[in-house]
């Protein structure tokens, strides 16, 4: 993938990952580019999930996951850095909205108080700017006390993501970030990706073409080979992927043909 | 075709008949058990309720049954049940998280499982026994002529028990009693080995029954395993927990063959100071009256006494009810 005058922001050489003896991802080759939107698209099983989740290092947290190949962040290897400090760095979004079963407040207040900030003060700041940023702050501004569950679907996944930007992430990833929620939602959450690009790295996986193709600036089409592997078929800018792919493969899964 | 329609309604009629004779079975089957409660309770409240008097908390065990009353079997209760809590909640708690959130899946693992769901089997008596070998007599290593005692050279008492007393780092509040004897301490660790089973597996239910989502939420914002479990699933699993160990403790309070092998007594005229003195628990003091040739004792005396245990009891089940519910995170 080209990426003209765009700086690298995640480095992937010969990524290969196992669960056991079962080979999910093979010789992933790609750079992500900083402050874009990549999405990653594919059929199921293909393994984008298992990829964008290598990026902060949680499938180390199965026991039999084992990793063959380099993943860098801004040239650092990633499995040279400590877990918790990457992590502050690569925040991440799950499909379902989990919200911990604290107030909204402290939901936010969590990340940084992990990371040492025990200031009530410049934690009520960093709790505003978090909400601000994730457009949830005029919805709950009078009670921040509520229960973060007490919320609906969509105002749920904006508080996790307000809680991911809390830590100061440079990468935030997207796991569906949207499919459990109304269109309504939906919107509003592509709505504020679109923002959080200026500041972050956005990659985020999706089943929903339509999603990818509107809302992201980069796109990698996955597909699983015979054996279950998956691997990367092409990838690009989303425009020309959509409107003149180079593989076959990603024509016939861009059309519906299969997937 | 009419043939077919009429065969269809009788096999409705037939499934339903079945259905509601399962259901007067399974009612007859509750009912059994609520017959046999309130019989027990009718009965213990017409032997007992009029012999449930202040004299009862405030006296001691005495020979004439109008003075006779179990203050220090309650107290001592009380003592016991709040020691073995205390103690069992650390070590039952922390082998639990050990076990759900440290411990790889492996055969060891599998092993040591296996042996506390066992565990929870063992008859009671049996933990007496190991109290009594573990706590109470300690091998009998501070016996005078042991091999501790010769090759250190251990002030010990002087009589065939031995025994070595001393002040830890001279505090006289540290004041240290070795072995455990037949004390309030030793009743208590026996009864937490007792209990430490079903605590631990208890707790793992509670524990497990966090939701992973919360776990991988911490991990995915740079929180280190500790602080996950400190902030995140400790807080959540706590009501189950306490509800765990308090139900365990209000079984605890009924056992007599493991704090009468250990070494608790069935006559005892003074209120416990210290850990380290003898004592007495409601079950014993029940035995204890049972056995005696006076009606007023075996059949009035220990109605009462058993009236007062059931009463603790209910405070105890109604107190894990409460910090359940007050505790309980809403979803």
């Amino acid at each position: 993938m080209e990426l003209e005058n765009l700086s690298t922001k995640i480095g992937i050489r010969n990524y290969n990952f196992f669960y056991g003896d079962f080979q999910a991802l093979r010789d992933v080759n790609i750079d992500i580019p900083e402050n874009q939107i990549t999405s990653i698209i594919g059929p199921s099983g293909c393994g984008k999930s298992t990829f964008l989740r290598s990026f902060n290092r949680m499938n180390e947290l199965i026991p039999s996951a084992n990793v063959k190949g380099e993943i860098r962040l801004d040239e650092i290897n990633i499995y040279e850095m400590n877990p918790v400090e990457l992590r502050k760095r690569v925040g991440m979004v799950f499909q379902r909205p989990n919200p911990f079963p604290k107030s909204i407040f402290d939901n936010i207040a969590f990340g940084p108080r992990v990371h040492g900030i025990t200031t009530k003060q410049v934690l009520a700041e960093i709790v505003e700017k978090s909400l601000r940023q994730a457009a949830l702050w005029d919805d709950v501004k009078d009670d921040l006390h509520k229960s973060g569950l007490a919320l609906s679907g969509g105002q749920q996944q904006r508080l996790c993501i307000a809680r991911a930007l809390a830590v100061e992430p440079e990468v935030i990833l997207m796991d569906e970030p949207a499919s459990a929620l109304d269109p309504i939602a939906t919107l509003k959450i592509e709505d504020l990706i679109q923002e959080l690009k200026e500041k972050y790295t956005i990659v985020i996986v999706t089943h929903n073409m339509q999603q990818a193709a509107r809302a992201s600036d980069y796109t990698l089409f996955f597909n699983m080979a015979e054996d279950r592997a998956g691997y990367l078929v092409e990838s690009g800018k989303t425009i020309e992927i959509f409107t003149k792919p180079k593989e076959e493969l990603t024509e016939q899964y861009i059309s519906g043909r299969f997937g | 075709m009419s043939t077919k329609t009429k065969d269809f309604k009788e096999n409705i009629a037939r499934r339903r008949k079945i259905g509601n004779i399962f259901l007067a079975l399974i009612i007859i089957a509750t009912l059994v058990g609520l017959l046999m409660l309130t019989i027990l309770i009718f009965d213990i409240t017409v032997k007992g309720a009029d012999w449930v008097s202040p004299q009862l908390f405030s006296n001691y065990h005495s020979r004439k049954p109008e003075k006779a009353g179990m203050k220090s079997a309650i107290v001592g209760s009380i003592i016991v049940m709040g020691l073995t809590g205390l103690f069992s909640f650390p070590i039952g708690v922390g082998a639990a998280l050990y076990l759900e959130e440290y411990a790889e899946k492996n055969a060891l693992t599998r092993f040591i499982n296996i042996n506390i769901n066992n565990l929870a089997g063992v008859p009671s008596i049996v933990y007496g026994m190991l109290g009594l070998a573990v706590f109470g007599r300690m091998f009998g290593i501070f016996g005078p002529n042991s091999w501790l005692v010769t090759t250190f050279n251990l002030p010990v008492g002087q009589n065939a028990l031995g025994g070595l007393e001393f002040d830890l780092f001279g505090f006289s509040f540290l004041h240290l009693k070795f072995p455990f004897g037949r004390s309030l301490l030793a009743g208590a660790l026996t009864m937490t080995l007792l209990i430490l089973p079903v605590v631990i597996i208890s707790s793992r239910e509670a524990i497990r029954a966090v939701p992973n989502s919360v776990r991988l939420g911490s991990y995915a914002l740079g929180a280190t395993k500790w602080q996950t479990i400190s902030n995140q699933v400790l807080p959540i699993a706590m009501p189950g927990i306490l509800t765990g160990i308090i139900l365990a403790l209000s079984r605890a309070i009924g056992e007599t063959a493991p704090l009468i092998i250990m070494g608790a007594f069935t006559y005892v005229p003074f209120l416990p100071e210290s850990i380290w003195d003898q004592f007495t628990v409601m079950p014993i003091q029940i035995y204890n009256w049972i056995t005696l040739p006076q009606e007023e004792f075996r059949i009035h005396l220990a109605a009462a006494g058993i009236i007062v245990l059931l009463a603790v009891l209910l405070s105890f089940n109604a107190v894990a009810v409460f910090l359940r519910k007050k505790l309980e995170i809403k979803w």
